[in-house]
């Protein structure tokens, strides 16, 4: 497959065949904490999509120009981490300076970003499958698309549920991890679009 | 080994390198230059280094806007009428706010950052608290654990309140206190002394405050109080007065009785003192002298437990009791009760049984 078209596949892929929160599980915590609406959802889910773009890019420079000639490709999970991290404080002042609605909106979120796995893993996943450049974003900005698309969906769900009877002992996360699961089965119908290892 | 230990040097640097473009970008990003803070159309101006919230930046420049949350954002306190260069509410600023406050552009001065120049009006009387650096001139026992200070105003030189206020006095570190503390102490003399201030102060057994203000501080000693506060003041009526102190609660009904005096308000007037014993009690002669000037003024000090050494012959019992005695005509009247909680609620009370309406009896809990 040409470079080009490879990249669009991945993108398309990493929304719906291979979305990293519901077929990988990545990104569960903050996904069962903020999915309770829609709104928070998005806010989170638009935050995720911005970081996860960018870092899959820079930590691909780090990776290629940084790590593998100087022969530490072992530390990468290290490396990526502190550049994942550095980049979201980065991001935090110039939202603080130029967007205070911004700031005060992604403000909880940024920093639950940091330690969100499914941007580490984002990272990891592009690394081990050994795409170019072109794809890891691709594939760093579908990814964040499918977590924002899994997430906003998981919102609409339970804003939904709100009115719902549910049993005492499964309100709260036990209904959404069974929920997430539905989700899964549900995206597991993409399947047979396109596959992507 | 080795690759490890240059590998983690190696990852350590590159932490290093990120850490400090952080803090190029930090001090590019939030560096906001110099700020203008207009207050009330140029009544004044504050300049300031841009990119604090609007409290902070007020209170550094010793404007004081009540707050109780320090600047949290969790007790809505520190609303100010913020005109032009605030930027957009936030959501963190709307729960606190009524409608009618957000069309009038009010704000949470804890929340608003000061990025650029901007404008705001805040009550006049906010302008008068201020932080006063002042010198105690004058310490004399009142009785064995009640102190009078008197403070006189160095920077500024003068101070404006209303009787009745109160100021906050700044308890340095010291020995019984690693970390420098306020509390609140009433004024004691007249509106019309503007450049001393007199505070009465009982000693708390273990007290962090009134230990060192009892053992520590010494005459010619400077110190910061800050202030006026407080609602406690004379209000304009023709009604009758009852004044109900007891302890060191009587520091601002003296202020009160001062500003009476001065301006030859002649409302009939009564003033409840109490304690435990004649020792327990102070500043007679100065209330005797009172009665002088307001003719319409009757004192009544009370013993609630009185020594045999005491020879005491005035009134026995507490000063409830006399309050429940004297008090008639209740619908006439104003109450201003001034101690401690327990005493306060029972006088008010007491006064609401008498037909004294709610909204007329005033009071100072010292807690």
């Amino acid at each position: 497959m040409e470079v080009g078209l490879s990249a669009f596949v991945i993108f398309f892929a990493a929304i719906f065949t291979n979305n990293i929160l519901l077929t990988n599980f990545l990104g569960m915590c903050s996904f069962l904490a903020i999915s309770r609406e829609v709104n928070s959802s998005l806010g989170l889910g638009l935050a995720v999509i911005f970081v996860m773009t960018w870092t899959s890019a820079l930590n691909y420079l780090v990776y290629y120009y940084l790590l593998v000639p100087s022969n530490l490709t072992q530390f990468r999970y290290i490396a990526f981490i502190i550049v994942i991290a550095a980049f979201v404080q980065l991001v935090e002042m110039i939202i603080e300076r130029y967007s205070p609605v911004l700031y005060v909106v992604l403000g909880v979120f940024l920093p639950l970003i940091t330690v969100n796995c499914a941007i580490l893993g984002v990272c990891l996943f592009m690394i081990i499958r050994d795409y170019n450049f072109l794809s890891s974003i691709a594939y760093g900005a579908g990814g964040g698309i499918g977590w924002t698309l899994a997430i906003v969906a998981m919102g609409g769900i339970r804003q939904k549920l709100a009115n719902a009877k549910i049993p005492k002992p499964l309100e709260g996360p036990g209904i959404t991890l069974i929920i997430a699961g539905l989700m899964a089965l549900a995206f597991m119908g993409f399947s047979g679009m396109i596959q992507i290892q | 080994m080795l690759q490890i230990a240059l590998g983690l040097l190696a990852l350590s640097a590159f932490a290093g390198f990120l850490a400090l473009c952080l803090e190029v970008a930090d001090a590019y990003f939030a560096d906001y230059g110099e700020c203008r803070v207009r207050i009330n159309e140029g009544e004044k101006e504050l300049v300031a280094e841009g990119g604090a919230n609007l409290l902070s930046i007020l209170s550094d420049q010793h404007i004081f806007i009540p707050s109780a949350c320090g600047g949290r954002g969790s007790c809505g306190l520190c609303k100010v009428k913020v005109l032009e260069g605030a930027g957009p509410l936030l959501p963190t600023e709307t729960p606190y706010l009524e409608p009618e406050e957000i069309d009038n552009n009010v704000r949470l001065s804890c929340q608003v950052k000061v990025r650029n120049d901007v404008k705001i009006e805040i009550p006049p009387e906010l302008f008068l608290i201020k932080e006063y650096k002042v010198r105690v001139v004058g310490i004399r026992d009142l009785t064995p654990d009640t102190k009078e200070f008197r403070f006189q105003l160095l920077e500024p030189d003068t101070i404006s309140f209303k009787a009745g206020q109160y100021l906050q006095v700044n308890i340095p570190e010291y020995e019984g206190c690693d970390e420098p503390i306020y509390r609140a102490y009433s004024i004691a003399s007249p509106e019309t002394k503007r450049e001393e201030v007199t505070l009465i102060i009982t000693r708390v057994p273990q007290g962090i405050a009134t230990t060192y203000l009892h053992d520590f501080l010494q005459e010619g000693d400077e110190i910061t109080l800050n202030g006026p506060y407080g609602e406690f003041y004379l209000r304009e009526s023709d009604r009758d007065i009852f004044m109900v102190a007891t302890g060191s609660g009587l520091a601002p009904i003296m202020s009160l009785l001062y500003k009476m005096a001065d301006e030859g308000i002649q409302r009939k007037t009564t003033v409840i003192f109490g304690d435990r014993t004649r020792n327990d009690l102070f500043y007679l002669e100065e209330l005797e002298a009172l009665t002088q000037r307001i003719p319409s003024l009757e004192i009544i000090p009370t013993l609630s437990r009185p020594v045999a050494e005491d020879r005491w012959k005035g009134r026995k019992g507490r000063v409830t009791e006399a309050l429940k005695e004297r008090l008639k005509d209740g619908d006439n009247t104003e109450i201003y009760v001034c101690g401690n909680p327990a005493m306060v609620e029972s006088v008010e009370k007491i006064a609401l049984e008498s037909g004294v309406p709610g909204d007329r009896i005033f009071y100072d809990k010292y807690a």
